[in-house]
């Protein structure tokens, strides 16, 4: 048994190595592209609302303490317990897609996002090019959206996880399912710690 | 793993030390720091990553050896992707105007 739970645990752990590739390369082109049009980054950048953007990652980091703490519910063979954290984890999860759509309903608003439709009134004699932003917006909805993808997976994965909880499936002696979906919720987790400065934070200086 | 099972304290104050790292993020971004603003996000960013794999994933207590092995792989060909990857556009005229 102990060698399985390994096994498995592993087996996450390698599958969110193949994660990592997978954002990796989004991360990487927006390296590139900061790197060539930082002063349109930094303007687009300007547009996002830092404190829903700080709310969420607080949020975040709360949903990924009652997932550590439902491990241990689990490992405790707290039946109660562990739905209750689980159940948590799912209303966080929600709370932060919601606040993401939020943030995307007035990126839609002020025509932010990339198309026909897109809009951006640079400030005065300012050397921006709204084309250069587009790509900024761009790999704001893909990285985000990608990254609420995997939310909402999670989101699925906890609720059929709290349901086997409730009817008593996982104990002392198994709970290898709570311990990867856990080892997935703070992967994804993760990747908001990275996204939140790289995207809300690129120049706020006054 | 392994039977390890972190004491709720520890979980706690590792808790309260991200969502005081964010507040500390968000609040120097506002600090002109020159180029170290960047710097200094990202750090916090990764520490914050190391706290939340060393006890929220476990792998400061995992006994198995190749968890650490999967972790340093999948970090070290994120360096080479990055790496090579700047190498190359950061060191082309092209694009930049």
């Amino acid at each position: 048994m102990e060698q399985q739970r390994q096994a498995s645990s592993l087996g996450m752990w390698l599958f969110l190595a193949t994660e990592v590739m997978f954002f990796g390369g989004m991360f990487c082109a927006y390296l590139i592209y900061r790197y060539w049009y930082y002063p349109e980054f930094a303007a687009g950048s300007k547009t996002l609302d830092i404190r829903l953007g700080a709310i969420n990652t607080a949020v975040l980091i709360c949903s990924s303490l009652t997932v550590a703490l439902s491990v241990r519910a689990a490992q405790f063979g707290k039946r109660k317990l562990l739905v209750t954290l689980l159940v948590a984890t799912i209303l966080l999860g929600l709370v932060f897609l919601g606040i993401k759509g939020v943030e995307w309903t007035s990126k839609f608003e002020e025509h932010h996002v990339p198309g026909y439709s897109f809009h951006f009134e640079p400030q005065p004699n300012a050397k921006i090019d709204p084309q250069r932003i587009q790509i900024f917006f761009s790999l704001y909805f893909a990285m985000t959206g990608i990254h609420a993808l995997h939310m909402v997976i999670g989101v699925g994965l906890f609720a059929v996880l709290t349901f086997y909880a409730w009817k008593g499936r996982y104990n002392s002696a198994y709970y290898t399912p709570i311990e990867n979906a856990g080892l997935y919720w703070h992967f994804v987790d993760i990747i908001w710690i990275y996204l939140f400065p790289l995207l809300y934070l690129i120049d706020r200086r006054k | 793993m392994s039977e390890h099972i972190v004491s709720t304290k520890l979980y706690y104050a590792i808790w309260i030390a991200l969502l005081v790292l964010t507040g500390v993020t968000a609040g120097v971004a506002f600090i002109d720091l020159g180029p170290f603003n960047t710097i200094l996000a990202l750090t916090i960013a990764t520490l914050k990553a190391v706290l939340v794999v060393l006890f929220f994933m476990h792998l400061k207590y995992t006994s198995e050896r190749m968890t650490s092995v999967v972790v340093i792989s999948a970090l070290f060909w994120l360096l080479i992707l990055l790496a090579l990857s700047l190498a190359d556009y950061s060191t082309r005229a092209l694009g930049v105007n």
